[in-house]
C-alpha cells in the first residue's frame, strides 16, 4: 500500500486499479515504438547507413508508420491451421510478457503489485512465452513454424536453469524475493549495487568475480529467453523462414512483435533490479526522490535494451549444438560455482 | 580441459572485440547519399564513356533519312516526312544546307527504347545522340513518348499544300503533254490516212 502512489491518491477502488493496469500498458506501447526506432537506427548506424530519414525529423515517426501499416494489413488465417490455438497464441505470448510488468518497480512509490515473491513471479510468467510460441508453431500446420516452436521451447527451457540459479543467488544475497526489498538493500551509491556484492565492508570485492559471472549468465540467458541474436535460432530467417510466426500476418504478427519488445524490457529491468540497483540513484541520496527514481530506472533499463540491440548487430547466430553446449556445459557449471561463492558471501556478510 | 577455459575466454573476448568494432561504426561517417536531395557526382560530367541514357534529336541536323527508324530493333522511333518542293525559299537550315525532307513527326517512345545505341551509330549527320539524363520517371506511359519535331501544325499544312500543289502542277503538265502527244498522234494518223485516201 505505501509503495503505491496511485492507491494513496485515489483510494482503494476499482478505478485506481484500472489506472495501475493502464500505466504499464501505455508505457509498453510508447517504449515499443522507441525501441523499434532504436533498433532501426542502431542497425543502420552500425552498418554505416543513415536509416529511416523521410518520416518526420530524421525519421523519428517511422515506428508509428510501421504500426499503422501492420494495422492496415489483411489478417490472414490459413485454411488448415488449428483456428482456436492459432488465434490465441499471440495473445498468450503478449499476456506472458505483459504480466511481468505487474511486479516491476518503476520507482519506490510506484510498483503495480508489491508481491513478496516478485522475482519468482516474473520467472513463472515469463515461461508463458514458451506456451505461446509452441501454440503458434504447432497450430500453424507448417513445418518451419513447427521447427521454430520446438527449437524455441528447447532453448527457453534450457536457458531458464542457469537464469534460475543466478536469481537464486540474488535471493540468497538479499534474503528476499520482493523487488522493493532487493532494491532498497542496494541503496547508498553504485558501490553498494549487487554487481559489487551489495552493501558491505571492502572485502566484498573478493566476491566480485562471482557477481560478474552471475550477471553475465543472467544477461546471456535473457538474450536466449527473448529469442534475440545470437540466440535467435527459433526464428532464424536463413534456416526456417521466420520460425513460429511464419504464418502470422497483420495484427497478430504485431502482437508477437510487441511481446518480443516487451520481453526485452522485462529482462533488462530485471538485470537492473537484480544487479544495478533498480531505481536507486548511483550517487547515494543525490537526486533520489520518487520522480528521479523513474528516470534512473528507465535510463538503466534502456541501456540494457540498447546493449541487446547492439549485440544483435554484432554477433552472428549460434548453431543449435553450440546453443546447447553453451547452456549445459558452460553456463550451468559456472552458475553453480558462482552461486556457491555468493552463498558463502551471504553467510559471511556482517 | 585447457581448451574449455581458453574457448570460453576466446568467446567472450571476441564478442567484446566485435562490440568495440560495431560501437566505433555507430559514430563513423555514413555512406548513404540521400538521393533526391543530393546527387551522385555522375551528373557533373563524370558519365562513363559508353553510358546509355535518354536519346535526344537535334532537329537542325536531322535530314529525315529514317535510317534510325529502320535500325531500331524495337520500333520505338516513329518518323514522318514531307518532301520539300524545288523552289521553296525557306528550305535552308541555319547551317546553309538545303532541306530535301521536312521532318513532320519524330517521336521516340522511351517505354519501348532499350538503349542499344544502334540509332546513334548509323546517323549520317550525328543528329541523334544520348544525353546525360537517366531519370525521367512518369506517371503515365504516354508521357514517355517524346516528340522532337519542331514543326508547327501550320507549317506542316503549308508544306503539305506546297507539295500537293507541285504534284498537281506536275500532273497538269504531264496531262497537257499527254494531250499534246495524243493530238499530234491523232493528226499524224489523220495525215497518214489522208495520204492513203488520196
Amino acid at each position: 500500500m505505501e509503495s503505491n502512489i496511485i492507491l494513496q491518491l485515489f483510494g482503494d477502488n476499482i478505478w485506481s486499479y484500472l489506472i495501475i493496469v493502464a500505466i504499464p500498458l501505455v508505457f509498453v506501447i510508447i517504449y515499443a515504438l522507441v525501441a523499434i526506432l532504436g533498433e532501426l537506427k542502431v542497425a543502420s548506424w552500425v552498418q554505416d547507413r543513415l536509416g529511416p530519414m523521410r518520416t518526420g525529423w530524421k525519421g523519428v515517426i517511422q515506428p508509428i508508420a510501421e504500426v499503422v501499416k501492420l494495422l492496415q494489413k489483411e489478417d490472414i488465417t490459413p485454411k488448415n491451421v488449428n483456428k482456436p490455438l492459432f488465434n490465441t497464441a499471440p495473445f498468450v505470448m503478449f499476456v506472458g510478457s505483459f504480466a511481468a510488468f505487474a511486479v516491476i518497480p518503476f520507482s519506490s512509490k510506484f510498483i503495480p503489485a508489491d508481491l513478496n515473491v516478485g522475482l519468482f513471479y516474473v520467472f513463472a510468467v515469463s515461461s508463458f512465452a514458451v506456451i505461446g510460441i509452441l501454440m503458434g508453431g504447432w497450430s500453424s500446420n507448417n513445418k518451419y513454424s513447427m521447427l521454430g516452436g520446438i527449437r524455441s521451447a528447447a532453448q527457453m527451457i534450457s536457458y531458464e536453469i542457469p537464469m534460475a540459479l543466478s536469481i537464486l543467488a540474488i535471493a540468497a544475497l538479499s534474503q528476499s524475493l520482493n523487488m522493493n526489498t532487493i532494491i532498497e538493500l542496494q541503496n547508498g551509491g553504485f558501490w553498494n549495487w549487487n554487481i559489487f556484492g551489495g552493501s558491505g565492508p571492502w572485502y566484498k570485492l573478493l566476491f566480485l568475480p562471482f557477481t560478474l559471472i552471475l550477471f553475465l549468465i543472467y544477461f546471456i540467458g535473457s538474450l536466449a529467453e527473448t529469442n534475440r541474436t545470437p540466440f535467435d535460432i527459433p526464428e532464424g530467417e536463413s534456416e526456417i523462414v521466420a520460425g513460429y510466426h511464419t504464418e502470422y500476418s497483420g495484427m497478430k504478427f504485431a502482437m508477437f512483435f510487441f511481446a518480443e519488445y516487451a520481453n526485452m524490457f522485462v529482462v533488462s529491468a530485471l538485470v537492473t533490479i537484480m544487479f544495478f540497483g533498480g531505481w536507486q540513484s548511483p550517487f547515494g541520496d543525490f537526486l533520489n526522490d520518487p520522480i528521479m527514481q523513474i528516470v534512473w530506472f528507465l535510463l538503466k533499463s534502456m541501456f540494457f535494451v540498447f546493449v541487446q540491440i547492439w549485440l544483435r548487430w554484432t554477433l552472428p547466430r549460434v548453431r543449435v549444438d553450440q546453443l546447447m553446449y553453451i547452456t549445459w556445459k558452460v553456463m550451468l557449471p559456472f552458475a553453480f560455482i558462482a552461486f556457491l561463492g555468493i552463498a558463502t558471501w551471504a553467510m559471511l556478510k556482517p | 580441459m585447457g581448451n574449455y577455459f581458453s574457448n570460453i575466454s576466446a568467446g567472450i573476448g571476441t564478442a567484446l572485440v566485435g562490440m568495440r568494432i560495431t560501437f566505433e561504426h555507430l559514430f563513423s561517417k555514413k555512406v548513404t547519399r540521400q538521393y533526391p536531395d543530393t546527387f551522385h557526382p555522375i551528373r557533373d560530367g563524370h558519365m562513363p564513356k559508353f553510358a546509355r541514357n535518354r536519346l535526344y534529336v537535334d532537329m537542325e541536323l536531322c535530314i529525315g533519312c529514317m535510317i534510325c527508324q529502320r535500325n531500331c530493333p524495337v520500333n520505338c522511333i516513329d518518323i514522318k516526312t514531307i518532301k520539300a518542293v524545288k523552289g521553296d525559299p525557306e528550305a535552308f537550315k541555319k547551317s546553309g544546307d538545303k532541306v530535301t525532307l521536312w521532318v513532320e513527326k519524330f517521336d521516340i517512345d522511351f517505354a519501348k527504347c532499350m538503349f542499344c545505341n544502334l540509332c546513334t551509330e548509323e546517323c549520317p549527320t550525328d543528329a541523334i545522340y544520348m544525353t546525360q539524363e537517366f531519370e525521367y520517371t512518369k506517371y503515365n506511359r504516354n508521357e514517355l513518348i517524346y516528340s522532337f519535331s519542331v514543326m508547327t501544325d501550320d507549317q506542316i499544312a503549308a508544306k503539305t499544300k506546297l507539295l500537293e500543289d507541285e504534284k498537281a502542277e506536275k500532273a497538269a503538265v504531264a496531262a497537257k503533254a499527254a494531250a499534246e502527244k495524243a493530238a499530234a498522234e491523232k493528226a499524224a494518223a489523220e495525215t497518214e490516212s489522208g495520204e492513203a485516201k488520196s
